[in-house]
């Protein structure tokens, strides 16, 4: 399947990435909105890390072998049967927190207006992910490797 | 022979028997399986049995996998049938349909199955100590669908207002929690110092302890309950080791789980606490194989054997053994505890060997008292072995995952705690790993 990958050495820690994941999972999808009035319930699934001068924008990895996937109790975290991707139904979350406690990568967060997990769909329905299309260095890339 | 043999059999029906068709069905698509299942329902979510009992969820929600999971896994589910007894010479397994009331048919309905593989995944069951009164009529356990529908029932029926729980480990609280939301005044009664006392230091415990109060949940710990009072054969009330006496109208059973390893006890499949099993998930038994609460396996972080109860150890030991089953290829080598669990509100997580100090272990902490949160992270050898989260539980799957893999942390210690610790800061080449995404052979 197709996943995100970081190129290091081409990120600016511009943080567009976030911007443009919160925007497509906040209510409004306006960019001004949703910072103005939404930054109480709409968080990006994707966060860039820096440390010096390297930085990388990180989201869920979509494992294969998916921790939170057998952690979840409820069975709501689920690999979507047609995209491969790693999917939490916030219908049937609990937020019992599980998943936050195996994922290697940390990229499992609480939802801010919720008590459901949030993470990374790879903006489900989209040919790219927004964080990739909007990468100004194309230090984001979606690709089956 | 009439029938031939079950490529498959599985008993119990819940996280390690999902876990083990889950995985047989990635490797073989139509042998056949059959499951044995004792509680006559589609398979559930255990831990879910508390926030149904405190009306957080209704039944709808219940369900761990889909309805048409077993058609699509192509299982022949049999549900509301027990087993009785392996016999692991003849390779067969008794079994029996249950009645309504929970009670065996006859045992002319029986009958025996022969399998080619086993899995023996029938869970744990809980732990009732011997206090007096334990039979009277408004005292339950806590484990099953079952008895959270008994317990709403009881409560409905008595306009019950006062409970008591005995036990303060993780079901005693989940089930203090559940009466509360429902308006019941609760008392948690825990024999140990401390609640949570397995996955808890003796400070993060006390934070539990303090989101209970403030939950309104009452505690009493270091003192046990001798009595249960009996009135006309129903529950009125308790009384302590010193002598003092609580009125209640119900008395919840939470001292603890135990692997329920009945159905082998006395065959060649060796058991201890739990049925033993090696990395495999095999028994001593060649071709028999057990996974979840009843089972018996090597913690890796201290060396023990001993059972694991968690949900997340469940599903990977039984995916190992259908991986197996099927001719596949998969070990179980880094079991460990790992618990989350939220107290009124307050996040707890606690991996490994969290509450470990002295000898060869390394503590590091930090606290926030106004933020009320609370880190620990115990390392041993140059390697995180355990950690312990409150109130603050963002990415602590970092840590697990570094417990996992035994990375060396010398390098970065001092960021473990700072706030600043992220991919970014770890090894590049574990790093790389964990974002590559890629399987970790299971
Ligand atoms: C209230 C509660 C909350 C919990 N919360 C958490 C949590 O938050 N996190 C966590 O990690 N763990 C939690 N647990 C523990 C978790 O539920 C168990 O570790 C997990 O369910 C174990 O799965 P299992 O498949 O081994 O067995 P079980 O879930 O115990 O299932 C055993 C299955 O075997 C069947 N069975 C038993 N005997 C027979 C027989 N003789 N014949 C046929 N079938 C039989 C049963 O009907 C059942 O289907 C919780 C448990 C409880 C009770």
């Amino acid at each position: 399947m197709k996943r995100i990958f970081a190129r290091e050495e081409y990120c600016l820690g511009c943080r567009l990435c976030e911007i443009h994941c919160l925007v497509k999972h906040s209510k409004s999808k306006r960019i001004i909105k949703a910072f103005r009035r939404e930054q109480d319930t709409a968080a990006p699934a994707c966060r860039v890390e820096e440390s010096g001068r390297v930085s990388f924008a990180l989201q869920c990895r979509h494992c294969e072998d998916a921790r939170c996937i057998e952690a979840c109790i409820t069975g709501a975290m689920h690999r979507d049967p047609t995209t491969g991707a790693v999917i939490c139904d916030t219908e049937r979350c609990v937020g019992c927190w599980s998943c936050i406690m195996v994922c290697p990568a940390g990229a499992v967060e609480r939802g801010r207006s919720r008590q459901v997990a949030s993470k990374c769909d790879l903006c489900m329905g989209e040919d790219t992910p927004v964080c990739v299309m909007h990468c100004p260095n194309e230090a984001l890339v979606y690709e089956e490797r | 022979m009439k029938n031939a043999d079950i490529r498959y059999l599985i008993l119990g029906n819940s996280t390690a028997a999902v876990g083990a068709i889950e995985a047989i069905r990635k490797i073989d698509a139509d042998g056949a399986i059959v499951l044995i299942g004792r509680e006559p329902r589609h398979v559930y979510s255990r831990p879910l049995i508390s926030y149904l009992l405190a009306g957080e969820i209704d039944e709808s929600r219940m369900d761990y996998r889909p309805r048409d999971f077993y058609a699509r896994h192509q299982v022949d589910a049999r549900l509301g049938v027990r087993a009785l007894r392996v016999d692991p010479r003849l390779r067969t397994v008794r079994v029996t349909p249950v009645s309504a009331d929970g009670s065996e048919r006859n045992d002319a309905t029986a009958e025996e199955l022969r399998f080619e593989t086993l899995l023996i995944a029938t869970g744990g069951a809980p732990v009732v100590p011997p206090i007096e009164g334990r039979d009277a009529s408004g005292v339950f356990t806590f484990a099953t669908w079952d008895d959270a529908d008994r317990l709403t029932a009881w409560i409905e029926k008595r306009n019950a207002q006062h409970a008591v729980v005995v036990g303060g480990g993780l079901i005693g609280i989940k089930a203090a929690e559940a009466l509360r939301a429902r308006g019941a005044r609760v008392l948690i009664v825990e024999r140990e110092d401390r609640v949570l006392p397995l996955g808890l230091d003796r400070h993060a415990s006390s934070m539990a302890a303090t989101a209970l109060r403030d939950a309104g949940v009452d505690l009493e710990c270091g003192t046990i309950i001798e009595r249960i009072v009996v009135a006309d054969g129903v529950v009125s009330g308790v009384t302590f080791h010193n002598g003092r006496e609580s009125s209640c109208d119900l008395v919840v059973m939470a001292a603890g789980v135990a692997p329920d390893a009945s159905i082998v006890h006395g065959t060649a499949i060796r058991v201890d606490h739990g049925v033993l099993v090696d990395a495999r998930s095999e028994t001593s038994v060649p071709g028999i194989y057990a996974a979840g609460d009843v089972a018996q396996g090597i913690d890796s972080l201290s060396g023990a054997s001993r059972p694991i109860p968690i949900f997340p150890h469940a599903y990977r030991q039984g995916a190992v053994a259908g991986t197996n089953m099927a001719g596949g290829q998969a070990t179980f080598n880094d079991a460990f505890a790992q618990n989350a669990v939220d107290v009124c509100g307050l996040s707890t997580i606690s991996i490994g060997l969290a509450t470990a100090e002295g000898g060869d272990f390394e503590v590091l902490t930090t606290e926030d008292q106004t933020a009320r949160t609370y880190k620990r992270v115990v390392l041993r050898d140059g390697r995180i072995v355990g950690a312990l989260f409150v109130g603050d539980i963002d990415r602590v799957g970092i840590f697990t995952g570094l417990i996992r893999e035994k990375i060396d942390v010398t390098s970065f210690k001092h960021l473990l705690l700072s706030g600043r610790l992220g991919l970014i800061t770890l090894p590049e080449g574990y790093r790389r790993r964990v974002v590559s995404g890629e399987a970790v052979a299971v």
